[in-house]
């Protein structure tokens, strides 16, 4: 790890700047001549008169401003920050333009996967690693992969959503200076207005037919961030009113003229047909009005939600059975014999020579297993549906617009674009949302009620038996520690893959090993001499998908606390070894920031305990302390600390709210969530079985966001990893119990 | 026919009396702030309030709210000026949002028994409200400014 090499700010700034600049703008030209097309500014396309669009971000009519939000908003703030970093560069204050999401188009293709995808640990910011982050940017480019995941909200529009702000800004200050005869340099921009030097303002709207008539100022940069009037400060997130007056409209209070509802029984085998149904009792419950039978399952049409969910149930259905394992426990046993070269995914990171390592010293092995866990958003499963002979419309909140247009189109036999998507505000995700379940269901039901929109609503119970899990893991780590040092690390695990799995659903296979898998196991940033970071990839197991943070939440459980493992065997403060060990300068100042925070003295004892976790997840480091209690009534969390380094903190309230969410996220499930299969299906079907946190449960969690790293990161995921081994090495600091396995309930009570 | 005041509009619903509250409010009579989460009176993301007291409309059957007087979000009395709609918007509450009306009509009723309630008495009342977004610090921190708040109007 010392081989890494830091590229420059400047050097970086520098970099960003001309791929942001070439990437978003370079293929637009003239806003007049932005011809509709596939590759081009979907705001061209419809665009009414006197109106301009400038990128496709920025659309101004003679009525209106319209700033496009371009990720899907699932709580995590999308719909406000994004559009806000547009108005911040075009002056412009909240309440004087509307937000809408974007619709599917390759020019919406997330450039903050770049990182992600490259076969670089975030730290390294060498030559190498940078060429292979922009060669994985070039095939995003070329793939137009519009998706919301992986922390990227901000990594992905930072630079690109401040410039189409700036174009915007400039151009139309060049339409006020042609119109008004001023040279450019005597204008200035406010509240939406260009300035005269005279004191006569110019409102944007009023300058939208000029603008169109010239071509865009595309070398306009954004500006310093020491010029912010928004950003960077506390601000008010533009749909919290909204949502406190509940007057947000989320994709399951959608209402259409004529419209009717619809809710279904679909096989709990994941992914088999059915085989037969009765449904002479629902045929006969009041308000139902068709019963239709869809490939692996039957949906009912009613008069309303309630009247469908009762006669769906009311159907006895017969089903395919499952391909994985019927029963839990030879899903274990599954996992358990995947620790061989035939399910290898791949040698992800090897440092000097392990096998030499391990025989130094004393060796400490353990095995640790991360149990399948639902995603369960409060807002469950639905969408609005209308097939017509021209194609179908669909209104429901997902995270991939144009692979829902794919796997919609796949369903009935239509081509993708005759699939018209409406993205909707979504109440959460946590992954849920990457996957289709609602969609192709809802594209086979409004097929077979052609010309009727038809409103889906999946139950709870429904959405329980359908959610494609988090992926199941056991970790068999080994190590070595001598004279006080950790020697060697040689971390595997077995688990399901992930994004293999979701992208396979996407209609995008992949054959390389599941790069999730390596998240948590590879990025790790001690200076250990000896390491290894292995991935087994189990086969013939329940399908499995993206779950808040990923690969991440299962290996930094593993590695954190397997760490903490060796740095007890080497009789060593758990944090004072981390920022000894740490090898990256600013990594190495987060652990310093949180133990100052902490007020670190060590891990405490007798009844009371302090872990400390530390983990990397896209890009950005995160490193948490949990303190507990163990009283008469179990382990209570009586506090955390967690320091956060993502560059720059853009949206500093709702910075605070997303790492504390996290945190209350990888906590609760840790501590009591897990999903079972039997008999092929899942047997945790409601909230009561599978409850995470709740209030009575929350800690008082005090948040720190630093600004070291030389690129902008996210903050969705990387509060989750640290949390569950941060809280399993508090436990046991305070009891001597090592809990290696999620969920804790099953091994100590908590209050 | 079943007729209840929603609101403070008397209303009319063809429905069998079995329907919950919940459905009757959201697809009979499009009133959406009320958010079916769970459907088993697990996640609180339902609660309206009838006559006065915060109930969970996914386990009221219509045929027994017939007669008595449903408010939900949409219906406060006064709401810009709401201390508690007041305190989650200083607080920045809601992060995607969907438990919040449930969250803030279980927080009022807390608040009408107990003027300044401690973190113990919040979480007794509170516990029933699940918010997977992990709003808790700020849903605290929004009751007690929302308590202080009121008291300072009396």
């Amino acid at each position: 790890m010392g081989h890494m090499q830091s590229l420059s700010r400047r050097a970086f700034v520098f970099g960003s700047a001309a791929v942001a600049g070439g990437i978003a703008f370079g293929a637009y030209g003239s806003a007049e001549a932005a011809a509709p097309s596939a590759d081009g500014n979907p705001l061209a396309v419809g665009l009414g008169p006197n109106s301009v669009t400038f990128n496709p971000w920025v659309e101004i009519s003679p009525d209106k401003i319209t700033l496009i939000a371009q990720h899907a908003d699932i709580g995590q703030g999308v719909g406000s920050v994004q559009p806000i970093m547009i108005a911040e560069e075009m002056d412009l204050d909240p309440g004087q333009f509307e937000v809408r999401f974007a619709v599917p188009s390759p020019a919406y293709f997330n450039t903050g996967f770049a990182d992600e995808f490259a076969p670089f640990v975030a730290a390294d910011q060498s030559p190498a690693a940078e060429e292979a982050r922009a060669k994985s940017l070039e095939w995003l480019r070329q793939s137009g992969l519009q998706m919301t995941g992986g922390s990227s909200t901000l990594p992905d529009t930072y630079d690109k959503l401040r410039v189409a702000g700036a174009v915007a800004r400039e151009t139309l200050k060049a339409a006020a200076a042609k119109r008004s005869g001023i040279a450019v340099a005597d204008l200035r921009t406010q509240s939406g207005h260009v300035i005269l030097p005279n004191g006569t303002k110019i409102a944007y709207v009023d300058l939208s037919a000029d603008a169109a008539k010239i071509p865009p100022v595309l070398d306009a940069k954004p500006r310093d961030p020491s010029t912010w009037r928004m950003l960077g400060k506390p601000m008010m997130r533009l749909d919290i009113r909204d949502k406190v007056m509940g007057e947000l409209k989320f994709g399951i209070d959608l209402r259409m003229e004529g419209m009717l509802y619809a809710s279904v029984k679909l096989n709990p085998n994941k992914g088999q047909p059915l085989k037969s149904y009765d449904a002479t009792k629902a045929r006969a419950m009041p308000g139902v009005k068709k019963i239709l039978e869809i490939n692996n399952g039957v949906a009912v049409i009613a008069t309303n939600s309630w009247y469908a969910m009762k006669a769906v149930d009311a159907i006895a259905c017969e089903w395919a059975p499952s391909v994985y394992p019927a029963e839990q426990a030879d899903h274990w046993k599954v996992l358990e014999s995947s620790f061989k070269p035939e399910f290898l995914g791949k040698e992800w990171r090897k440092i000097g020579d392990i096998e030499t390592g391990l025989k130094t010293g004393t060796r400490v092995e353990a095995e640790y297993r991360a149990p399948y866990v639902a995603h369960q958003p409060l807002e469950p499963l639905n969408g609005i549906g209308l097939v017509t002979d021209k194609g179908m419309e669909l209104w429901v909140g997902h995270q991939s617009p144009r692979f829902v247009q794919y796997v919609a189109a796949t369903a009935i036999g239509l081509k993708p674009e005759q699939i018209t998507f409406h993205n909707q505000w979504t109440g959460g995700s946590f992954g849920h949302r990457l996957e289709y379940e609602n969609v192709r269901v809802l594209a086979e039901i409004a097929n077979q009620m052609k010309g009727t929109p038809v409103k889906l609503v999946f139950s709870r119970e429904e959405d329980f038996l359908q959610d494609i899990p988090r992926q199941i893991a056991i970790a068999r780590h080994r190590g070595s520690v001598d004279k006080g040092r950790i020697v060697s690390a040689d971390l595997q695990l077995a688990s399901t893959a992930p994004l293999k799995g979701l992208l396979e659903r996407s209609g995008t296979p992949s054959k390389d090993p599941d790069g999730q898998l390596a998240a948590g196991l590879w990025n790790v940033y001690y200076d250990i001499p000896h390491f290894r970071g292995t991935s087994y990839e189990a086969q013939g197991l329940s399908p499995c998908t993206t779950w808040r943070s990923v690969g991440a939440s299962t290996s930094g459980f593993f590695t954190e606390s397997f760490i903490d493992e060796l740095i007890h065997a080497a009789g060593l403060d758990p944090m004072k070894a981390r920022i000894a060990m740490c090898t990256v300068p600013h990594y190495r100042k987060l652990l310093e920031t949180l133990a100052q925070m902490s007020d670190w003295k060590g891990p405490l004892g007798n009844g009371r305990g302090r872990g400390v976790a530390f983990v990397e997840s896209f890009g950005t480091p995160t490193a948490e302390v949990v303190e507990v209690t163990m009283t008469d009534r179990g382990i209570r969390i009586d506090k955390v600390w967690v320091a956060v380094d993502v560059g720059k903190v853009v949206d500093p309230v709702n910075f605070e709210n997303q790492v504390q969410g996290g945190v209350i996220w990888g906590l609760g499930h840790a501590i009591n969530c897990e999903l079972t299969y039997a008999k092929g299906a899942v047997q945790q079907t409601n909230y009561n079985h599978h409850e995470a946190m709740r209030i009575y449960q929350c800690p008082v969690i005090e948040v720190r966001g630093l600004e070291n790293d030389p690129k902008v990161r996210g903050v969705g995921e990387p509060p989750v990893p640290p949390a569950a081994p941060a809280l399993a090495n508090a436990i046991f600091a305070a009891t001597g119990k090592r809990i290696r396995e999620m969920p804790f309930n099953k091994f100590i009570d908590f209050v | 026919m079943i007729e209840l005041t929603v609101n403070g509009i008397k209303r009319q619903v063809d429905v069998v009396p079995e329907m919950p509250l919940l459905w009757v409010l959201r697809d009979e009579l499009d009133i959406t702030s009320a958010k079916y989460g769970c459907g088993v009176a697990q996640c609180g993301a339902c609660t309206v309030h009838i006559d006065g007291k915060a109930v969970r409309s996914c386990q009221s059957h219509i045929g027994e709210v017939a007669g008595k007087s449903v408010v939900t979000l949409e219906g406060l009395d006064n709401k810009d000026q709401h201390p508690v709609i007041q305190a989650w918007i200083e607080h920045q509450v809601p992060q995607c949002g969907y438990c919040q009306a449930g969250q803030i009509m279980q927080a009022i009723s807390l608040l009408a028994r107990i003027s300044k309630p401690t973190d113990e008495q919040i979480n007794q009342v509170m516990s029933g409200n699940l918010c997977r977004c992990g709003t808790y610090p700020r849903i605290r921190a929004a009751i007690h400014a929302a308590a202080s708040r009121k008291m300072a109007e009396k």
